[in-house]
């Protein structure tokens, strides 16, 4: 199995300011891994960085600095075609991921053959309706022969899952995979990739801003800020007990009809000029740490045996 | 009457209607080759300065609703039967239906204003906010001078806490968050009774839309408009609106009190829509990667009927 050990990853994007240019560091020093069978949500508000890093991954955006490894179990480093293969990119809005001009089968059956993973027209056909029974599209075979827009959103969304993991994705890097779908949907979707995940041991990256599903949806849960992680640690921790003052904002901001509180006019506007981004709560290690830096040796050995 | 010359807000006596608007039995049918019903004899009324939130999915109807209420529709969209009455402020009352067109026009906005889906992108790119929202005043306050219709398109920009020098800006120079205040700006520049709102914050991240939902509950308090609030975020709903309407392919089909339906919600739908939020600090319930089976009902879709685009409906066929 494939996974991803990312350190340091920073990237800095050159932005016009008057007439001259200067250097805006989107993503700075993050650093996190991603295992086979376990998900890692990157939580944060727009402009976080959260899809900087998933484009990076994706190798559509290269690293100003830090290091991407992607080896396999072995430790055998993997490259090229290989990594392309692995590592697949579900996107967040799947009216327009997908291309109106053509076929739900050639949305799944073109990167089989980019992969060369079948041979020949039939076999092509054959795996495509199983991606289709897969991500419970049935009847798969008139499933394959609509154009997205017969579809639904969720509909729509679990071709782009199936299309991500036809060449046999070991990472999947979901960008916000449910925010443009339908409540009632979500659950479905969200499931199915649960599923999917553990009928094929995948390494999951779950990016969102919904913190509920965040928490029920995976493992480890890294609170993004201006670029820089503020917090970390299993799911249920970060979010029951969180720790960094942007946390607990976002945590006071979702709505949560459990808890008394209505939005009322009175309440105060959260401060953000106090909030620093350059200090992160570890929650393996229960303690702070500078922002960026790598979890430290013995938040490893807990991770570890967390696991 | 100028907004400039009015009485202070706080001492504005508050009218004892019972309501602000009354719909009552209203069916709205697109009449394509298999006409749609897209609003099945819905019935509500508005009180003045409520809340009222309007939830359900995508297709049932919520938006089509809102366009009725505004007389919005084009054909094929048709007003089948039913009545909407506002109530004024000053006592009488106007039945939306009968109106010619340019007592709609200055109805429209003056007493009862929208903010779209997608506000975001419902600003003109090519012209300033301060042209924008000085449109609005040279139509309906045409006593105003330049001058003071400046004076009160910074006022509302101020309202909403945007930084008035943004008059001067283009939308997208603007956040999102900004283009919406802004676009909520302008439905209460000729301080409307009733605002429409759908999903207002839908494509905003959860801090942001937390600000929106504070200014507009402030909003309320201080100017005492009503509002419906349309979104398919119940939590979101629950935790702004006073009292929740829940439609199901065109059919209200449960409407109550914030704290009646989180608590003992009636409809097996309005269960339905509650159970696919995972609560944030509850238990983990049926959820996920523990291996909950789907088939459950979470899954299916329930929409039978699926409404014809609004933009595809205008262009000739």
């Amino acid at each position: 199995m494939t996974s991803i050990h990312v350190t340091d990853l920073t990237k800095d994007f050159s932005v016009r300011k008057g007439i001259g240019r200067e250097a805006f560091r989107a993503v700075d020093s993050v650093s996190f891994d991603l295992l086979p069978g376990r998900t890692v949500a990157l939580v944060g508000e727009s402009g976080s960085g959260k899809s900087t890093i998933a484009r990076m991954l994706a190798k559509l955006e290269k690293p100003s600095s830090g290091k991407i490894d992607v080896t396999l179990d072995d430790g055998t480093p993997v490259m090229g075609s290989v990594y392309r293969r692995h590592v697949q990119m579900v996107f967040q809005d799947p009216f327009a991921s997908l291309n109106p001009f053509h076929s739900i089968e050639h949305h799944i059956a073109r990167p089989l053959r980019i992969h060369r993973r079948t041979r020949g027209r039939a076999e092509t056909h054959e795996r495509v309706l199983d991606m289709l029974e897969r991500v419970n599209l049935r009847p798969a075979e008139d499933m394959a022969a609509r154009r997205p827009h017969e579809l639904s959103g969720g509909q729509r969304q679990r071709i782009a899952i199936a299309r991500a993991l036809a060449p046999g994705a070991q990472v999947l890097i979901a960008d916000e995979p449910v925010s443009m779908l339908d409540v009632s949907i979500r659950l479905g979707v969200l499931n199915l990739m649960g599923r999917l995940q553990r009928e094929d041991n995948l390494a999951v990256l779950y990016i969102t801003h919904d913190l509920a599903t965040a928490r029920h949806f995976s493992d480890e849960i890294l609170v993004l800020y201006r670029g820089r992680v503020v917090e970390r640690g299993p799911a249920d921790d970060v979010i029951l007990d969180p720790h960094h003052d942007y946390t607990k904002l976002l945590a006071l901001a979702a709505p949560d009809p459990e808890r008394v509180g209505k939005v009322v006019s009175d309440e105060s506007a959260p401060d953000r000029s106090s909030i620093d981004n350059s200090i992160c709560y570890d929650h393996y290690a229960r303690a702070w740490v500078q922002a960026g830096s790598a979890p430290a040796g013995d938040a490893l050995a807990a991770k570890a045996a967390v696991r | 009457m100028t907004p400039t010359q009015e009485a202070p807000v706080a001492s504005r006596p508050r009218t004892r209607r019972d309501a602000v608007l009354t719909i009552d039995d209203l069916t709205v049918v697109y009449e394509v080759e298999n006409p749609v019903t897209a609003v099945k004899s819905a019935s509500l009324t508005l009180a003045p300065g409520e809340i009222l939130g309007l939830a359900g999915e995508s297709g049932c109807g919520k938006t089509t609703l809102a366009y009725a209420i505004n007389r919005l529709h084009k054909p094929p969209a048709r007003i089948a039967t039913g009545s909407i009455t506002f109530h004024d402020r000053d006592g009488t009352d106007v039945d939306l239906l009968a109106l010619g067109e340019q007592e709609l026009r200055a109805f429209r906005w003056s007493k009862l204003s929208m903010v779209f889906q997608g506000a975001m992108n419902a600003l003109n790119p090519v012209t300033t906010i301060l042209t924008q929202l000085d449109d609005v005043l040279v139509t309906h306050e045409k006593q105003l001078s330049k001058a003071q219709r400046r004076a009160r398109a910074a006022e509302v920009l101020e309202r909403v806490g945007v930084d008035p020098v943004r008059l001067r800006s283009y939308p997208h120079e603007l956040s999102g968050g900004m283009r919406q205040r802004v676009m909520i700006a302008m439905a209460m520049l000729l301080e409307p009774q009733i605002m429409i709102m759908d999903e207002p914050t839908t494509a905003l991240d959860v801090v942001v839309q937390r600000d929106i939902l504070r200014e507009i509950v402030r909003l309320r308090d201080e100017l005492d408009f009503a509002v419906v609030f349309i979104t398919h975020d119940l939590p979101l709903l629950l935790e702004i609106s006073d009292r929740i309407a829940v439609m199901l392919q065109g059919e209200i089909v449960e409407l109550s009190t914030a704290e009646q339906i989180y608590a003992d919600a009636q409809h097996p739908y309005t269960r339905r829509l509650l159970s696919s939020f995972p609560s944030l600090s509850g238990s983990r319930g049926a959820f996920i990667r523990t291996g909950v089976d789907e088939g459950s009902p979470l899954e299916q879709d329930t929409r039978t009927i699926v409404l014809p685009d609004p933009d595809d409906l205008e262009d000739p066929r």
